[in-house]
């Protein structure tokens, strides 16, 4: 194969990779945290306006409570421990741990659960 | 006998000699995110409801508005370091990943900025 024509990344998405779940979780990361970049203007908005003042505050406090605000913070969080998560788990293949297919097959599926779940436990303690 | 390229000896760059600074410090940041995250998230659950007064008096405590601080800048070098692996491997041409890239770095610089002067307003106020 000449290298004009070497698939470029990402060429796991395409007609040369089955999707599986290694490479889903992998993308999913790049993913949550591209996502997550996002959010931090929610985070910079919310500390930008406790320090302005109390109406600010009130205000970021509002669009941040509103339907849409919440289902961003939804997902949001569900991103964040997502991330946090597998993140983790590369941590552990970079110190050369649990490259085993049946390994990497069991921590991904922690990864999925253990983020859903604390996704919702987070929502359920915090719902006022 | 060199394993140079032919290519590589005629050019004599040698090595970059920081080749894997982003790879570790992508590491050294995520590593510190792990109890950083933790606490966010924990704090949160115990002030995403409180009134104006009550966050103010939150975060003025030094040693949560210098954890804070301490969290605002991992993530955002974290993010610049993540955003930066994610256009070198999908946008192309060559021009318009360089400005992609150029315009996050300074947003997300701008936006820890912002974010830490918020909360050393409040801390010092």
């Amino acid at each position: 194969m000449s290298a004009k024509q070497r698939p470029l990344s990402p060429f796991m998405i395409g007609p040369y990779y089955k999707p599986q779940m290694t490479s889903i979780l992998s993308i999913t990361h790049r993913a949550t945290g591209a996502g997550l970049v996002v959010g931090t203007l929610l985070l910079v908005y919310w500390l930008a306006s406790a320090a302005i003042g109390p109406k600010a505050y009130a205000h970021a406090q509002a669009v941040l409570g509103s339907m849409l605000g919440q289902l961003f913070l939804f997902l949001w969080t569900w991103a964040l421990f997502y991330h946090l998560a597998n993140g983790i788990r590369h941590l552990f293949w970079d110190a050369g741990y649990g490259f085993e297919l049946e390994d990497a097959a069991k921590s991904g599926w922690a990864v999925v659960w253990s983020s859903i779940i604390l996704t919702f436990l987070c929502w359920l303690i915090a719902a006022p | 006998m060199s394993i140079r390229t032919p290519l590589a000896h005629v050019r004599g760059l040698g090595a970059a000699k920081d080749g894997t600074h982003h790879w570790w410090m992508q590491r050294v940041t995520s590593i510190a995110l792990v109890p950083l995250v933790l606490w966010f998230i924990i704090s949160l659950l115990a002030v995403s409801q409180a009134d104006y007064d009550t966050f103010r008096h939150w975060l003025s405590n030094p040693y949560r508005a210098g954890a804070m601080v301490a969290l605002l800048a991992t993530v955002f070098y974290h993010a610049s370091l993540g955003m930066q692996v994610i256009y070198e491997d999908y946008v192309r041409p060559e021009g318009a990943k360089f400005i992609a890239l150029l315009v996050t770095q300074f947003v997300l610089f701008l936006l820890g900025a912002i974010s830490i002067v918020a909360v050393l307003k409040i801390a010092l106020a």
